[in-house]
């Protein structure tokens, strides 16, 4: 429960941190190569808010790290043996992007050269994507383990990166950073379509800002839902009671069907749903004749929770809904006759910020609940790993109140941040007239 | 050198690296709450935070390194630890998150915060309190293994004269260690009045950092004889730590070359800090585990440390960029950049 609590407020922050970098480079690229004050602004302003997510990013970050050992501590000893190579290489990808994200913020007007100054972005989005990576192949050892041989409990024979390269390594790592960049770009557009909606300030800024963030969604969306559809097949190959319990299929069959919602009684039965006839072995294997295995095939007490249909169904439709709006948009802009300020199309962007950051934590409940009740699939179950401390109780409560305090304060001060110090007032003060 | 030995060398010496860097920070946000509340808050300040803004993040780093570092070479003691620091070590993760926080809120968002900055401020000493346990919990005598685990004796721990002396010294050290740094760079930054503060509290401090070294001797004696004798065995390089403290500690009251005092005083726990890992061996948590027994299998050693070295590689010159550009540049430190 505890890790369970820091993993999903810490998930907050990481997406954040690793899409934003990217974000931010992007904007200042355009800012130097077009010479436009608007987007070196942008640069600016969204890099003065890092900091702050940064920040709790980073505790949250150190949180876990300990807690893996504190709370987990049988499982560390054995898993230890195997995976400290990817937690110890993450250490070093945070260790970089922290020194350089540090010269990034303070050597704005330090350098005569402004693209000496972008080039800094490079270490930042490399360490930041790094990390995610390297923290990745742990989870995805944890679903696929292999690299060892098991010996009364001991850990033999190890190849640290066999254990790294599993065969979940791939489709995690690519659904992970895609729907980083994907939910970064979102939130940011989110902001600007608020700003332009509430008429507040300067309508160029915010409509560059828009039409930025929108372009980079739309790409980000559409590789976050390949990233997806590969980690489908990936799970029907070697996870197949994770897909199945997501998808309540319970006979191995071909010619599946794809359950849509709907709701699943204590034994088992299915209503209201929304039936796609053979979709799921189209989706497990691009054909219809796919033979999809059944959650019947594995003993009651090695199946997850069936509710996890839900998380992985809103996931989906979340992510299906964000490439809409970022699609509807770009066309939009594209065609003369169409406004893409309009009202409705704006609320829209409006949601899809704080709905795919949903979505981030939707696809982490249903990927780790999914591989209940395993810690590690097949080897450890969750309740074996486990500390025996008495003391968990106490703890959980304490940093459930720390996390209830820094996520107000964090939202508090960003926006206090922004707010005292509106766009038009900061582009006049840095760029008088306009003027580079 | 066999692979245990190097792995809880290069552990140590990241260890060390985060006294040294997590000092002058602890004691840079308690010495910026102090002129704060003593309105004397416009000399040191500026001058403080302009140290801290774009290193805080990499202090941070070193201690995550360390204990990823720990689990990596020694699997076993994510076990021992793991149980036993459950709550001192979540209070040190609460604080730690408070504190890097709030620095964050504080200098980034509305600087003239009070509540802010007395968070940062007062979390600063009591980390280091928090953190100490861990050294002392590996002297032994506050764990108990039973067949149902590894069971915590906290009762033991907060009797213990033992463990208030390492607390005692955590705290003294970082003021110390924290002041001999910011007169320095007071003094780079051609900030008299600072320089003059900040001497004073290097000074001020200086004494009972030895008295509280002395009373860790005395309690450890009591405590762990074992240890004890083997710390006698190297008593050349405790005697050399007070060499260099009798140096700095002259530097500094003499008012010059405060940067040879700085060195003086990272050489002065240097050798404190490293006399007192090379008598704790072999165990790493007395009497449960020795470094040969719970060091991690050969092919995962191996590659530790060959990505250690390469890591290495990656973040030397990174640092020395770091350096250069805010803590060697004068014009930076003098505020001008």
């Amino acid at each position: 429960m505890l890790t369970a609590a820091t993993l999903m407020f810490h998930v907050i922050f990481a997406t954040i941190g690793v899409g934003i970098p990217v974000m931010i480079a992007i904007a200042e690229f355009l800012g130097i190569k077009k010479n436009d004050p608007h987007y070196l602004l942008l640069a600016r302003r969204w890099a003065r808010g890092f900091t702050i997510t940064v920040a709790v990013g980073v505790v949250t970050g150190t949180a876990i790290g300990l807690q893996l050992s504190l709370l987990w501590p049988s499982f560390m000893q054995l898993a230890g043996q195997v995976i400290a190579l990817p937690l110890f290489m993450e250490t070093f990808a945070f260790f970089f992007e922290a020194i350089f994200l540090g010269i990034y913020l303070y050597t704005w007007d330090r350098f005569k050269n402004r693209w000496l100054h972008w080039l800094l972005n490079i270490p930042i989005v490399i360490g930041a994507t790094l990390s995610g990576f390297f923290i990745t192949t742990v989870n995805a050892f944890m679903n696929t383990p292999q690299g060892f041989d098991l010996l009364d409990g001991e850990a033999v024979n190890i190849d640290p990166l066999a254990a790294m390269f599993n065969p979940a390594t791939p489709t995690k790592v690519f659904h992970v950073l895609t729907s980083s960049y994907m939910t970064s770009a979102l939130i940011l557009a989110a902001i600007a379509a608020f700003m332009i909606l509430k008429k507040k300030g300067s309508f160029t800024y915010h409509k560059k800002a828009l039409k930025m963030t929108m372009i980079a969604g739309l790409i980000f969306t559409a590789g976050t839902a390949l990233a997806g559809d590969l980690s489908a097949k990936f799970l029907a190959k070697e996870q197949p009671e994770k897909l199945a319990a997501a998808e309540w299929h319970f006979e191995t069959e071909s010619n599946a069907d794809l359950i849509v919602f709907g709701t699943i009684d204590e034994n088992n039965e299915i209503s209201n749903e929304i039936r796609i006839p053979g979709a799921l072995s189209f989706l497990a294997g691009n054909s219809f004749d796919t033979e999809v295995i059944g959650l019947n095939e594995f003993p009651e007490e090695e199946r997850p929770p069936l509710w996890v249909h839900y998380a992985f169904d809103l996931m989906v439709s979340i992510g299906m809904y964000s490439m809409f709006i970022a699609g509807i948009f770009v066309l939009f802009s594209f065609i003369k006759r169409f406004n893409e300020h309009n009202k409705f199309l704006l609320m829209g962007i409006i949601a899809s910020g704080p709905l795919a950051m949903l979505a981030v934590e939707f696809g982490w409940v249903y990927a780790e609940v999914g591989r209940q009740p395993w810690i590690l699939r097949g080897i450890m179950t969750v309740d074996e790993a486990a500390t025996t401390s008495s003391s968990v109780g106490i703890a959980f409560g304490l940093f459930l109140a720390l996390y209830a305090v820094l996520g107000f304060f964090c939202v508090r001060v960003l926006l206090k941040m922004f707010r005292n110090k509106p766009a038009e007032a900061e582009l006049e003060q840095r760029f008088p007239g306009g003027k580079l | 050198m066999s692979l245990e030995v190097i792995g809880i060398s290069v552990l140590w010496l990241f260890l060390y690296g985060y006294l040294i860097v997590a000092s002058i920070d602890f004691g840079a946000g308690f010495f910026a709450y102090y002129a704060r509340v003593s309105k004397r808050e416009h000399i040191m300040s500026k001058l403080i935070s302009r140290y801290l803004s774009p290193v805080w993040e990499v202090t941070n780093v070193f201690f995550v390194f360390f204990f990823v570092g720990l689990v990596g070479f020694f699997p076993d003691t994510a076990y021992y630890y793991g149980t036993a620091l459950l709550l001192p070590g979540s209070v040190a993760i609460i604080l730690i998150a408070i504190r890097g926080s709030f620095y964050a809120f504080g200098n980034y968002g509305s600087k003239d915060n009070t509540v802010y900055l007395f968070l940062y401020g007062a979390t600063g000493l009591l980390i280091p309190a928090a953190l100490s346990t861990a050294l002392t919990i590996s002297e032994g005598g506050y764990l108990e293994e039973t067949s149902e685990g590894v069971v915590f004796l906290a009762g033991e721990l907060f009797t213990s004269p033992y463990s208030w002396s390492v607390v005692a010294l955590a705290i003294v050290s970082v003021l110390f260690i924290s002041a001999s740094f910011l007169t320095y760079y007071a003094d780079r930054a051609e900030d008299v009045d600072s320089r003059a503060i900040m001497r004073k509290f290097a000074l001020w401090w200086s004494a009972p950092t030895i008295g509280a070294s002395l009373l860790v001797f005395a309690g450890l004696r009591d405590h762990n004889v074992e240890h004890f004798r083997r710390a006698l065995d190297l008593w050349w390089m405790f005697g050399l730590s007070l060499l260099f403290f009798l140096i700095a500690a002259f530097l500094i009251y003499s008012g010059k070359r405060y940067g040879t005092a700085f060195i003086m005083v990272m050489l002065q726990f240097f050798f404190a800090f490293f006399g007192y890992g090379a008598s704790h061996l072999p165990y790493i948590l007395y009497p449960f585990i020795t470094i040969e027994g719970s060091v991690v299998n050969e092919t995962m050693g191996t590659a530790l440390v060959i990505v250690f070295i390469l890591g290495l590689c990656l973040l030397i010159p990174s640092l020395y960029l770091l350096m250069r550009l805010f803590l060697f540049d004068a014009d930076y430190v003098k505020g001008k950049k």
